[in-house]
C-alpha cells in the first residue's frame, strides 16, 4: 500500500472511468502497474471509501500472485470478472469463481516467450555449468586450478516437456534446432504436434534425460514430480522448473541431489518461496533463480496490453482477450 | 589388434585411453623417462600415433617410428602434425572435423540468455540469501532481439539457426556476402553493430580480425547493446571493452575467451552485467567422447584395410 494513493477522483468520478477493485497483498502494489490508473478508478478493501464504492464494483484486478479466495470474493459481491496479471493463476480460486459465475482472465501469452527462454537458459546453464563456471572465474580459480571440468552437451538429449500449453510449445520450438528429441505429457494428446505424447509424467520421465515443468499448479499436478519420477530419469537426470514449486516434491529432489542420485536442477520456483533449501547453495550442478522467469520490461508491456484489452472488452461487452478456460 | 602398438603423445581424454587400451598395445609417451631407449625397444611395434592440437607428430617423431602407418589426431586442427612429411613417407593422417560446432553454438546462446536474463546474478542472489530481503530487479527479454554475427562459417550459421527459433532477426558481417544466405549482410562490423542489439564474434582469429571489436564498434553497439565472444580473446580490444562496461557505454557482455587467459581483467569481477567463462566453448563430455570414438574408428578402419572415416592425408 505504501506506494499507492487512491486518486481523489474516486469520490467524484469526474474522469468517468469505471471503478475496479485492486486485490493485492503488501508485496504486490500498483507501483508496478501504474497504467491501471489510465483505465479504471482503483480501490482496495483497506480504503475508507471501500464501503461506498466497493460493493458495487463489477471488476477485480488481482495484482501479481496475491491469493484470491472465497472469503475475499464475499467482500466483492457485485464482481463479474477477475482480471489476473501473472503467468500462472493457481492463486485464484477458479472453482469458486465458476460457482459464482465470475469470469476469469489470465495474462494470455504476455509472459510465454520470456518463460520459454528462461527454461532453455536454465537447461543450458545446468548442462554447460554456466553459473558455476562464472563463479569459478570470479573466485579467481582459473589461473590456480586450470581447465574447468567438462560440461554436458545439449544436442541429442531427450527432453520431456510437462504441460504443452503455449509456454511448453515455445520451449519445444526453441530446443529443436539444438538437436534435442522432444516428447511431452499433457492433460490431453494434442493433434498435429510432431512430439511423442506420454499419458503420465512417470512414463515421460522414463524416456527423458531432462524434464521441463511448464504446467499449471492444480490438485492433479501437486507433487506430480516425486521420487519415483526423478529416479526414472536416472543418475544423470536433469529437472528444470519454471512452473510452480509445489509441482515437485522438493524434499525428495534435494535428498536425491545430496545423495548424488540425480544429475542436476535449474529452479526458478520453490515450495516455500522465498525459502530455498540450504543444501542446494553449495552445489555446482544446480542453478537457482528467485522466481524471475517472466520479469522483463518487455513482458510487462505485453501484460499491460492484455489487461487493458480485457478491461475495455469487459466494460464494453465485447469478447475477452484471454479468458481462462472455465473447465480448468 | 592387441599386438598393434599405438603411441599416445599426451593425456587428452581418459575415455580415449580406456578405449585404446582395450583394443591396442598402448604406449603413453608422457610416461617415458628415456625416449631414446624407449624408441629403440618399441619402435618396431608402433604402427600408429594418436596426438592432439598440442602434441602431434613432428618430423623427429615420425623419423623415430619406422613402422608408422597412421597418425590419428584427437583434434580438428593439424598444425602440430607435419602433413607434408607424412605424405612423403606414405603415413596416413586423420582428424576429428566438425565436432565442436554444436557445442560452441550452444554456448553462444547460453551466454546470450545468461547475460540478458542475468541468470548468474540471480543464482548469486539466491545463494547469498538476499531473496528474503526483497525482490530482484527486472531483466531483459531475449526472444526477438536483433542478433548480429561476425563470421558466418559453420559456427556462425549454427548460432543463427538456434537464434531464429527465438524469433531473433539475424544479420551478419563477413569478408564477402554469402549469396546463399537469407540473412541480412553488412559490409562492415560498425554497420552491423549499429543495427543489432546482440553482437556475437564467431570468426577465426587472423591478422585482419585481431581487435575486430574496437572502441568504434563498441560505441556503435551502444549502451543497450550486448557483446558475446565465443571466438578468441584477441578478437576484442579488451581494455576498450572493460572501460565501456565500467562506464556503462555497453549494456553487458558474455565472454568465454580473454586476451591473456587464464588472466581475466580484475575490473570485470565486480560487474553484474557480465558473464565470465573459463574457455569452455568446446568442452563437453559427449563431444570429447565422440572425438575419441572417431580416433578409434579411423585406427580400426585402417588396420582392417577399410576406407578411413575422416582422412586428411
Amino acid at each position: 500500500m505504501a506506494d499507492f494513493q487512491p486518486p481523489q477522483s474516486i469520490t467524484t468520478t469526474k474522469n468517468n472511468l469505471p471503478i475496479a477493485i485492486v486485490h493485492h497483498t503488501p508485496i504486490f502494489n500498483l507501483s508496478s502497474f501504474p497504467w491501471i490508473l489510465e483505465i479504471v478508478n482503483p480501490i482496495d478493501a483497506s480504503d475508507p471509501l471501500f464501503s461506498i464504492h466497493g460493493p458495487s464494483a463489477r471488476a477485480v484486478i488481482v495484482l501479481g500472485r496475491s491469493p484470491l479466495k472465497s472469503e475475499h470474493l464475499d467482500q466483492y459481491p457485485s464482481v463479474e470478472i477477475v482480471i489476473g496479471t501473472s503467468a500462472g493463476i493457481d492463486h485464484i480460486d477458479l472453482a469458486e469463481c465458476r460457482r459464482r459465475n465470475i469470469k476469469v482472465t489470465g495474462a494470455g501469452d504476455a509472459f510465454s516467450e520470456d518463460a520459454a527462454d528462461y527454461a532453455v537458459a536454465l537447461l543450458l546453464d545446468v548442462l554447460r555449468r554456466v553459473s558455476a563456471a562464472d563463479r569459478y572465474v570470479r573466485n579467481r580459480l582459473w589461473p590456480v586450478n586450470g581447465e574447468y571440468p567438462l560440461g554436458n552437451k545439449l544436442g541429442g538429449k531427450r527432453v520431456g516437456i510437462v504441460g504443452l500449453g503455449s509456454i511448453g510449445m515455445m520451449v519445444g520450438k526453441r530446443l529443436e534446432p539444438f538437436g534435442c528429441t522432444i516428447a511431452y505429457t499433457s492433460r490431453n494428446k494434442k493433434s498435429q504436434i510432431p512430439y511423442v505424447f506420454y499419458s503420465t509424467v512417470l512414463e515421460l520421465a522414463t524416456v527423458s534425460d531432462a524434464l521441463i515443468l511448464c504446467c499449471a499448479l492444480t490438485d492433479k499436478t501437486h507433487h506430480v514430480v516425486n521420487r519415483e519420477v526423478l529416479t526414472a530419469m536416472g543418475k544423470k537426470g536433469i529437472l528444470v522448473n519454471i512452473g510452480r514449486g509445489a509441482i515437485v516434491d522438493e524434499k525428495e529432489l534435494v535428498k536425491l541431489l545430496v545423495e548424488g542420485e540425480f544429475g542436476g536442477a535449474g529452479l526458478d520456483v520453490y515450495e516455500k518461496e522465498p525459502e530455498v533449501p540450504k543444501e542446494l547453495f553449495t552445489m555446482d550442478n544446480v542453478v537457482l533463480s528467485p522466481h524471475k522467469a517472466v520479469l522483463t520490461p518487455e513482458s510487462f508491456e505485453a501484460l499491460r496490453n492484455v489487461v487493458i484489452g480485457n478491461l475495455k472488452a469487459f466494460f464494453s461487452n465485447k469478447p475477452l482477450l484471454s479468458e481462462v478456460n472455465p473447465t480448468n | 589388434m592387441e599386438a598393434i602398438g599405438v603411441l599416445l603423445t599426451f593425456p587428452m581424454s581418459s575415455y580415449l585411453e580406456q578405449q585404446l587400451d582395450k583394443r591396442f598395445n598402448l604406449f603413453r609417451l608422457w610416461n617415458v623417462p628415456k625416449k631414446a631407449e624407449f624408441f629403440k625397444e618399441n619402435a618396431a611395434a608402433i604402427r600408429a600415433v594418436v596426438g592432439n592440437a598440442n602434441a602431434g607428430a613432428d618430423r623427429e617423431l615420425i623419423d623415430s617410428l619406422p613402422a608408422l602407418e597412421i597418425v590419428s589426431s584427437f583434434s580438428v586442427g593439424l598444425d602440430k602434425v607435419d602433413l607434408a612429411y607424412c605424405k612423403e613417407k606414405g603415413v596416413r593422417v586423420t582428424n576429428t572435423p566438425d565436432v565442436l560446432t554444436d557445442d560452441v553454438a550452444d554456448l553462444a546462446i547460453g551466454l546470450m540468455l545468461a547475460t540478458l536474463r542475468k541468470i548468474c546474478e540471480c543464482d548469486r542472489y539466491v545463494r547469498g540469501g538476499l531473496w528474503k530481503r526483497g525482490d530482484f530487479k527486472l531483466t531483459t527479454k531475449f526472444s526477438g532481439k536483433k542478433v548480429g554475427i561476425i563470421g558466418l562459417g559453420r559456427i556462425g550459421t549454427a548460432i543463427a539457426k538456434r537464434a531464429e527459433a527465438f524469433n531473433c532477426p539475424i544479420s551478419y558481417y563477413s569478408r564477402s556476402q554469402k549469396p546463399e544466405s537469407k540473412y541480412k549482410y553488412f559490409p562492415t562490423v560498425v554497420e552491423l553493430a549499429s543495427d543489432c542489439q546482440i553482437l556475437v564474434v564467431a570468426c577465426p582469429l587472423t591478422e585482419e580480425t585481431r581487435h575486430i571489436i574496437n572502441r568504434e564498434v563498441i560505441d556503435a553497439l551502444g549502451p543497450k547493446g550486448y557483446l558475446i565472444n565465443i571466438g578468441r580473446g584477441p578478437h576484442v580490444d579488451e581494455r576498450e571493452l572493460v572501460s565501456a562496461l565500467v562506464e556503462g557505454r555497453l549494456a553487458g557482455a558474455g565472454l568465454d575467451v580473454f586476451e591473456n587467459e587464464p588472466q581475466v581483467p580484475e575490473e570485470l569481477f565486480g560487474l553484474d552485467n557480465v558473464v565470465l567463462l573459463p574457455h569452455v566453448g568446446s568442452g563437453t563430455i559427449e563431444t570429447r567422447n565422440a572425438m575419441a570414438d572417431l580416433v578409434i574408428g579411423n585406427l580400426e578402419a585402417h588396420f582392417s584395410k577399410k576406407p578411413l572415416l575422416t582422412p586428411v592425408v
